[in-house]
């Protein structure tokens, strides 16, 4: 079964349950999807054990064979090529790789080369097999080292995906092919706005989801209305608390010192499984 | 009134010199950008605000701006099959580098609007439609105007659209002769974090003490020296963790990063949130508003410089 946890808004504590749900199962795979800030390595401090940098296809012009028709320029959608009369630019930082230059060149000027842009790490933390990327500072599209890291996703465990916080592109490319989402909120204003933009992303997709509300007791009761009107579960509540916090500054996982969490974790994950059939 | 053309081209290079843009951002998300933003804005009187955030904006909730104009968004295309026309060559399926066509069926959850299917089609059965994908707004709030927007859930080209909203912002700013841009910016250091930097003069990294916190601070930083931005740190919350706020503090002297300043952790922040109001309306004789207020004066001087 794969589980992923997303949020909408950063900051609610998308790595902290996630985190804290893999350590209640133990044997499980943790896939950090938020390739722009990775963050479950700090808490979990893992063994690498390997590293695979992560390219992205980028045209390569070969000026003696180019006649500067300006065709690659005129098709490309992602508008990564500029041609000039004197020359042909590349900005790789726009292009998508998809290879629509190669096949309209008539001269066969362009070839493809690798660009790194990425690193995806493997390691593990106790029975924890933890993957997560980290897109290079300056390169803008995240997406693609998101999905070399999510080919990682063994066949045998169960998997947990950190996602990244927001509606967009990102994030649709973590939740995909996941059984299960738990959207991880806080019960304020602004938590409410975002996890509406989540849960219409999630239902675009049709996965099953439920809600997370973390920092209870503060805020206001909109998420808790909302999730009634909506028909949403509120699988579990994390109280606003001044330990949990400090925990959270000091990189620890809630859960290893307040013991009986591991419980609360184990049995969310149980109601998980209920739901999907998994 | 009508231009003429050269006259609107001067008009435009002298605003260009004269106007100076601020954007908040944070590489880690929650840990401040748009309550401090919206505090930045009552402040300043006369600004421009700017909502880069448009997968996750929450800068309206606080600053209520009234719609004065609503543009659509055309982020993207999706490729579409004609089934009359389509042979079943599986071309299409072959060529596409992102999987999205499966048994001659495009998901639009993967399309990437690329063209190459329609492109490599013997039948002409592919045609990629434009679609609209969000709006882009420019309003008026109790603090001057605001430039925001609203991806729709689940689209691309974020940073596309975060590029509107700057340009709007740039243009009634221009037009009304304001001559500061306050960006609020998204998290992370992706597509729409990078366009809500661009140009920009001084980029205000919130952080909160946090071992998480400061590893998402120190990839802001090297983010804002790699666009060549002027960095300036912001500690909020600081009294979390008063050992890692001072490790903040270290970091920066060694890096040579002016911190602003720091701001205390106080529940009044949430519950001005709660009733809709920046933290300096709501209570604007608080110690947590005058930690703002001594911030927002050293980026203020800082874009003086």
């Amino acid at each position: 079964m794969i589980v992923a946890v997303a949020s909408g808004k950063g900051g609610t504590g998308k790595t902290t349950v996630a985190v804290n749900l893999a350590l209640a199962l133990g044997k499980v795979q943790l896939i950090d999807c938020d390739v722009e800030e990775p963050n479950a390595y700090i808490l979990l401090k893992p063994k690498i054990r390997e590293e695979k940098k992560v390219y992205a296809l980028t045209p390569a012009i070969d000026d003696a064979k180019c006649t500067h028709c300006g065709k690659c320029a005129e098709h490309c959608l992602y508008h990564a090529i500029f041609v000039t009369a004197s020359g042909t630019l590349v900005f790789p930082e726009l292009c998508h790789s998809c290879g629509l230059c190669v096949l309209v060149c008539p001269e066969a000027a362009i070839t493809e080369e690798r660009r790194q842009i990425g690193v995806v790490k493997k390691g593990s933390a106790g029975s924890i097999d933890l993957v997560y990327g980290e897109l290079n500072v300056g390169e803008p599209m995240a997406v693609p080292v998101i999905r070399a890291v999510k080919k990682e996703i063994g066949k045998t465990e169960d998997v947990l995906i950190d996602v990244p916080p927001g509606a967009s592109c990102p994030v649709v490319a973590s939740v995909y092919g996941s059984d299960f989402v738990l959207l991880v909120t806080e019960p304020t204003p602004f938590g409410l706005h975002d996890l509406k933009m989540a849960v219409e992303v999630l239902r675009t997709l049709r996965i099953p989801l439920g809600v997370i509300v973390n920092q209870a007791g503060v805020g206001d009761r909109g998420v808790h209305e909302y999730c009634e009107e909506e028909g949403v579960p509120v699988m579990l509540e994390i109280p606003h608390s001044r330990r949990i916090a400090e925990l959270y500054s000091l990189g620890i996982p809630f859960s290893l010192e307040m013991t009986e969490w591991r419980e609360r974790f184990q049995k969310l994950f149980e109601d998980v499984k209920e739901r999907t059939n998994c | 009134m009508e231009r003429t053309v050269p006259e609107a081209l001067r008009r435009r290079q002298g605003a260009d010199e004269l106007l100076k843009q601020i954007t908040v951002i944070s590489g880690k998300g929650g840990t401040g950008k748009t309550t401090l933003t919206a505090s930045f804005a009552a402040l300043a009187g006369n600004v421009v605000v700017a909502d880069c955030d448009v997968d996750a904006p929450n800068l309206h909730m606080l600053l209520k701006p009234e719609v004065m104009s609503t543009q659509e968004f055309k982020g993207g295309k999706k490729a579409s099959i004609d089934e009359t026309k389509c042979t079943k060559c599986g071309e299409c399926e072959k060529n596409c580098r992102f999987g999205a066509i499966k048994a001659l069926k495009v998901d639009r959850v993967l399309c990437e609007g690329c063209s190459v299917c329609a492109y490599v089609c013997p039948a002409g059965a592919v045609e990629l439609r434009e679609e609209v994908s969000g709006y882009a707004y420019v309003s008026k709030t109790a603090y001057g105007f605001m430039s925001h927007a609203r991806l729709s859930p689940g689209e691309e080209n974020s940073g596309k659209l975060v590029s509107i909203v700057r340009q709007n912002a740039r243009n009634i700013a221009e037009d009304n002769g304001v001559e500061v841009v306050l960006n609020d910016g998204p998290p992370g250091i992706g597509c729409p974090v990078i366009a809500s930097l661009s140009g920009v003069d001084v980029g205000v990294v919130v952080v909160e003490p946090t071992l998480s916190g400061i590893h998402d601070m120190e990839r802001a930083l090297k983010l804002l020296d790699h666009f060549q931005v002027f960095p300036v740190i912001c500690i909020n919350k600081y009294d979390i963790n008063v050992d890692n706020a001072q490790k903040i503090e270290a970091f920066c002297k060694d890096n040579d990063v002016d911190v602003a300043g720091k701001i205390s952790y106080d529940q009044l922040v949430l519950k001005a949130m709660v009733s809709g109001k920046a933290v300096l309306e709501y209570s604007p004789r608080s110690k947590v508003s005058r930690e703002i207020e001594m911030v927002w004066r050293k980026v203020a001087k800082g874009i003086e410089n």
